[in-house]
């Protein structure tokens, strides 16, 4: 029982996917379902293949993770700015409160095709894309961050008569960073949606591109490869965001409560 | 270690005043209207004494000491730190507040800076170099009983041993005056003796000025040279109890008679405050 609890992830996970795949093989053969509508997985690891051994596939991928991660950068510079100024700053705040509420409330993804009208078929649109989308779960954590420093720590900064400055750099900017890295895993996520979405709309590269290209041609199984590859990509830009959190805050709850022996 | 303290009341007398309450009032506007908080406080500490504020929940002992540590202004009155005062144009004194150190009831340290970090940040803030931060939090975990402990995160240690980190970070850039909220209001009876004995041995080794709350009266009567018993609402001085015991005091002390029977007259007093 012990070794099963310990490697509960490993056993798990296998047997999750096994299961999924099997269903999904069964589904196809007993509905007798188009391969139009829904390839098999065997089709699908075919067209994964095939995907992964186009020399042309990396480039398309090397471009979509490009546009997201400088997307995300953008967004997680101006979002941290934004956020510290207008946490330091309560008049402003307060002044620009309503027109940060409708900015967040305006489904952004509706304005893609402006963005895509301003600034071209090009990457940079898809940046812009991805650093709007990114820019307002870090921003807002950011400012909730530097909000809700605790009034203790405070007062042991106004007791040793600490400028602002210094009060910003010792205590409210550490303070904020674990709400600013939950802002930035959402960021991530949502930078990676942005550039694809992007690339649906408009432009002839990456593998939001290709996906639907796939789908103009009718290669569905092509297409589900490319959700794959997509999904993947994703995942291991989000860890990467998550892995983070070790480094950068190894004293905080959400990293100490992992390295903490199990309760018995 | 100077164990000749003289704590009778005819040389406090002839030490220069550290600490002055003069006329203190206190309100705080709240949305159901005012809290008169502090009344007519008028007080004067001379340096090196050990002063112990003991009163009833709410009658404002914290909001006293914020005052003196100037993290709450007077609604009326003047604070005098060694002679300066703590307030001038709507302005803190900058000088006057570095002469105090504050230790508050948790011990509030940064959770991203390890013990030592913790301990060097006023002298980090200050601008002391590195080493010169290093050398000094070693030296203050010794004084403070947490040696081996420096490079632990705060989470990593019990309450009473984040409490002497907090003593010691109040303690890193020598201030003349300690002021100290409840400072072992949350630790069990025997860590707040053991933690008593060790205040007092930090407080003889130096000329400091201790001001220091409890609502325990015997911790007030064990630690005290003077107490000042503050009644309710608002809060004012109801009375002042000078303690005379030689020091060191040991736990002993809590059983002789003479120690209990200021602890029953204070008692007494409370209870007549109902
Ligand atoms: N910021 C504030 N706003 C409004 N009222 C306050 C504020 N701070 C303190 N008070 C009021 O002032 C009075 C004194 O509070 P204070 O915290 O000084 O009491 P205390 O003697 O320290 O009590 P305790 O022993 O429970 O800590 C209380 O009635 C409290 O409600
Ligand atoms: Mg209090």
């Amino acid at each position: 029982m012990k070794f099963v609890r310990r490697n509960a992830v490993w056993i798990a996970n296998p047997l999750i996917l096994a299961v999924f795949f099997l269903i999904w093989h069964y589904y196809i053969v007993i509905f007798d379902v188009s391969k139009f509508i829904l390839p098999s997985p065997v089709a699908v690891f075919g067209g994964l293949w095939e995907l992964l051994t186009d020399p042309g596939t990396f480039r398309h991928a090397s471009i979509t993770v490009y546009e997201a991660l400088a997307g995300f950068a953008i967004a997680s510079v101006t979002g941290i700015l934004t956020g510290a100024v207008l946490g330091k700053v309560p008049w402003l705040e307060r002044t620009l409160n309503t027109y940060i509420v409708a900015a967040q409330v305006v489904p952004k993804i509706a304005l893609i095709p402006l963005f895509i009208l301003w600034f071209g078929f090009g990457p940079e649109s898809k940046i812009v894309i991805a650093a709007v989308l990114a820019f307002f779960p870090i921003f807002t954590n950011t400012l909730f961050g530097i909000k809700s420093v605790d009034l203790g720590h405070r007062d042991v900064m106004t007791s040793l008569n600490a400028s602002r400055t210094q009060t910003f750099w010792t205590l409210e900017f550490p303070s904020s960073l674990p709400a600013i890295l939950t802002g930035m895993e959402v960021g991530i996520v949502l930078a990676t949606i942005g550039a694809v979405v992007g690339e649906y709309l408009g432009g002839n590269v990456g593998l939001g591109h290709l996906a639907v290209a796939t789908l103009n041609a009718y290669e569905v199984d092509s297409l589900f490869a490319v959700i794959a590859l997509l999904t993947f990509l994703g995942f291991v830009m989000y860890l990467a965001v998550i892995g983070a959190r070790r480094v950068i805050v190894p004293w905080h709850e959400s990293v100490m409560v992992e390295k903490r022996p199990p309760a018995a | 270690m100077n164990s000749q303290i003289d704590v009778a009341e005819g040389a406090a007398a002839t030490r220069p005043t550290e600490i002055e309450f003069s006329g203190i009032e206190k309100r705080f506007e709240t949305a159901e209207g005012t809290v008169h908080a502090l009344q007519d406080i008028n007080l004067s500490f001379a340096r090196g004494e050990f002063i112990v504020l003991l009163g009833p929940s709410g009658c404002g002992k914290t909001t006293l000491l914020r005052i003196a540590a100037g993290l709450l202004r007077p609604s009326n009155g003047r604070v005098l730190i060694g002679g300066r005062d703590l307030w001038q144009n709507d302005q803190r004194d900058n000088k006057a507040v570095q002469e105090l150190g504050v230790v508050f009831q948790e011990a509030n340290l940064m959770p991203w800076y390890n013990i030592e970090q913790n301990i060097a940040l006023p002298l980090k803030l200050r601008g002391a170099s590195k080493q010169d931060r290093l050398q000094r939090a070693h030296e203050l975990c010794k004084l403070v009983g947490i040696s081996g402990f420096e490079r632990r995160w705060p989470r990593e240690l019990s309450g009473g041993m984040r409490q002497r980190a907090a003593i010691a970070r109040a303690l890193s850039y020598d201030p003349e005056i300690l002021l100290m909220d409840e400072p072992f209001g949350a630790l069990d009876a025997m860590t707040r003796d053991q933690m008593n004995i060790e205040i007092q041995r930090i407080w003889m080794q130096s000329e400091r000025t201790v001001l220091f709350v409890t609502h325990s009266i015997s911790e007030a009567v064990f630690l005290a040279d003077r107490i000042i018993l503050l009644s309710p609402r608002p809060g004012r001085v109801h009375s002042i109890t000078d303690v005379s015991f030689e020091r060191p005091r040991d736990m002993r002390l809590q059983t002789t008679l003479e120690f209990q029977s200021i602890v029953r007259d204070l008692r007494e007093e409370l209870e007549e405050m109902g």
